[in-house]
């Protein structure tokens, strides 16, 4: 069934992407909004807007009952997600099925399948998918505690079977560090989480994170190659690539085709990422998560391969089989994205919602801004500080930068602080530009290069 | 006896607990110096404390747990 109205169950940026995508496509198109964001930029795009509940999250975007009670009254045939919210909730996707309409993304099945790490890390084992090296499950004693550490090599990770969220983490650097904190770990456990299973994981240091874009229909699965989201700042990616561009051609392809046979393995129909962290010294890649949605990052994808992923996955959802085989996905040039916040650099990142007075966007060629601000706008205080995003795009990975740091130049918003002084710094750093960056390297740097930089401001721009 | 009003430093929403199973970090009716935090405001996912900033007692809040608040609306008054 082709979708001919969809409904838009997110915010910001991302719901504004969707709904240029789906104008694009001829669909009719209905944006749910909070009492806070009734004048936000979606809602004046969409044919229609639906007020789901008061500011606070819990009581709106991440209402399942409410978004889908919206999409009945509306009458629209299908429902995006976007990212974050319930974009990963399986009971959402199963919701929206139930009341007969149509869920762009996977089943929720699958779903709840790839969002249990065990049970994905599982489903990586059987399609061949490197994982991080460790223990198969819990591990009784010492003695086989060796056995693996032995096998794995250290530094390794001692983890709490019961423990999450990084509670219930030892890290053994030797066999006599692993001998000492094992039997305290295991009390420890036993104290905090009732269960004093443990098992064991390798430290990959140095890692990098690298990504794959799959694309499935059910039936064929294609990659539209990597990106590379190394800079990072409490987790959070800042800055993101297309290609990944030190990765070597056969690593590159191993990777791709890992992503793949996992798609295959589960079936797998949408748009979604498989996570890995790659271990430069040793050539080694390894499966962290896969994530069933569309990514904040997709956009250096689209740049570096032409394919407009938010269209295809609508496109699936409604039934169509994949527009593309894999002979057809080819990359060209070099994307980067730039994620600006409303956060002030210059003062531990401390977000900054306020009433925009000034917006010019940078234009010309390889040059796209996705947002959702206006003159006149007020970001409320209630959601996540991601304001837009600026990605460029050139025939090389030097020339982007170049590109990049001209478009940041002439990207003005005020009213708020923004990330752009972060962004120039980083367009213009030495080590960034060999990209010689891993997962840890960018809370380093700002405290070394970025904090002490005189002349730091958040008037630059 | 004059009352004294305490602020919210910034917009977001106002939390009287530190995590939702955790005791209020203040009830009504409480003694309050300056340094005591009465509440903590999101703003953006980020918690930023609202400390008391001045001393008083029979504190009475005026804002319920979780709900909105612009930078500048009264949260709570004390007796000076």
């Amino acid at each position: 069934m082709t979708i001919r109205s969809l409904l838009v169950a997110n915010r910001g940026e991302i719901a504004v992407r969707i709904i240029k995508a789906a104008k694009a496509l001829g669909i009719r198109t209905v944006q749910v909004h909070s009492t806070a964001d009734a004048d936000m930029l979606a809602v004046k795009l969409a044919d229609e807007a639906i007020d789901i509940g008061p500011p606070a999250p819990k009581k709106s975007y991440l209402n399942i009952e409410a978004v889908v009670s919206a999409a009945k009254a509306a009458g629209v045939d299908a429902v995006h997600p976007g990212y974050g919210f319930l974009s990963e909730n399986a009971d959402f996707a199963d919701a929206v099925e139930a009341a007969g309409l149509t869920f762009v993304g996977p089943k929720g099945d699958a779903i709840r399948l790839l969002g249990d790490k065990v049970a994905a890390r599982e489903v990586a084992a059987r399609a061949g998918v490197p994982t991080v090296p460790g223990s198969a499950g819990r591990i009784s004693n010492l003695d086989a505690a060796r056995a693996i550490a032995e096998r794995t090599g250290f530094p390794v990770m001692i983890k709490a079977a019961a423990g999450g969220g990084g509670r219930g983490i030892r890290i053994a650097g030797d066999m006599a560090d692993l001998e000492r904190h094992f039997p305290q770990a295991s009390a420890e456990a036993q104290a905090a989480f009732g269960d004093g299973g443990l098992y064991l994981e390798k430290v990959i240091t140095k890692a990098r994170h690298v990504e794959v874009q799959i694309l499935g229909d059910g039936r064929n699965f294609i990659h539209c190659f990597e990106r590379e989201c190394s800079l990072q700042r409490r987790r959070q990616k800042v800055w993101e690539e297309a290609p990944s561009f030190l990765l070597p051609q056969s690593v590159r392809e191993r990777l791709c085709a890992s992503a793949v046979a996992l798609a295959r393995e589960v079936g797998y129909r949408g748009a979604g990422t498989v996570e890995y962290l790659y271990d430069e010294t040793s050539g080694e890649f390894y499966f962290i998560e896969v994530n069933t949605r569309i990514q904040v990052e997709h956009p250096v994808t689209e740049m570096i391969t032409g394919i407009d992923l938010v269209e295809e996955m609508i496109r699936i959802a409604g039934g169509a089989p994949l527009s593309l085989v894999q002979e057809d996905v080819t990359a060209r040039g070099h994307a980067i994205e730039c994620r600006i916040n409303a956060e002030d650099p210059a003062r531990g990142f401390m977000p900054g919602p306020g009433r925009i007075e000034t917006l010019r966007v940078p234009e010309g060629e390889g040059v796209r801004f996705d947002t959702m601000l206006y003159e006149g706008y007020s970001i409320p205080p209630f959601y996540d500080s991601l304001v837009g995003k600026l990605i460029v795009w050139a025939e090389t990975r030097d020339a982007c930068l170049e590109r990049l740091k001209a478009a940041l130049e002439n990207l003005v918003i005020t009213g708020i602080p923004t990330t752009v002084p972060l962004h120039l710094a980083l367009a213009g750093d030495d080590a960034v530009r060999r990209g010689e960056f891993r997962t840890r390297f960018l809370e380093t740097w700002l405290e070394t290069k970025f904090a002490g930089a005189p002349g730091k401001s958040a008037e630059v721009a | 006896m004059s009352k004294i009003e305490i602020r919210s430093p910034l917009p977001g929403t106002f939390y009287r607990s530190s995590a939702p199973d955790a005791a209020p970090f203040k009830v009504d009716g409480d003694v309050v110096s300056s340094g005591d935090t009465i509440g903590l405001i999101e703003v953006m996912k980020t918690f930023q404390e609202v400390p008391a900033g001045v001393e008083g007692k029979a504190l009475r809040f005026l804002i319920d747990n979780e709900e909105p608040v612009i930078a500048g609306q009264v949260i709570a008054e004390v007796e000076a």
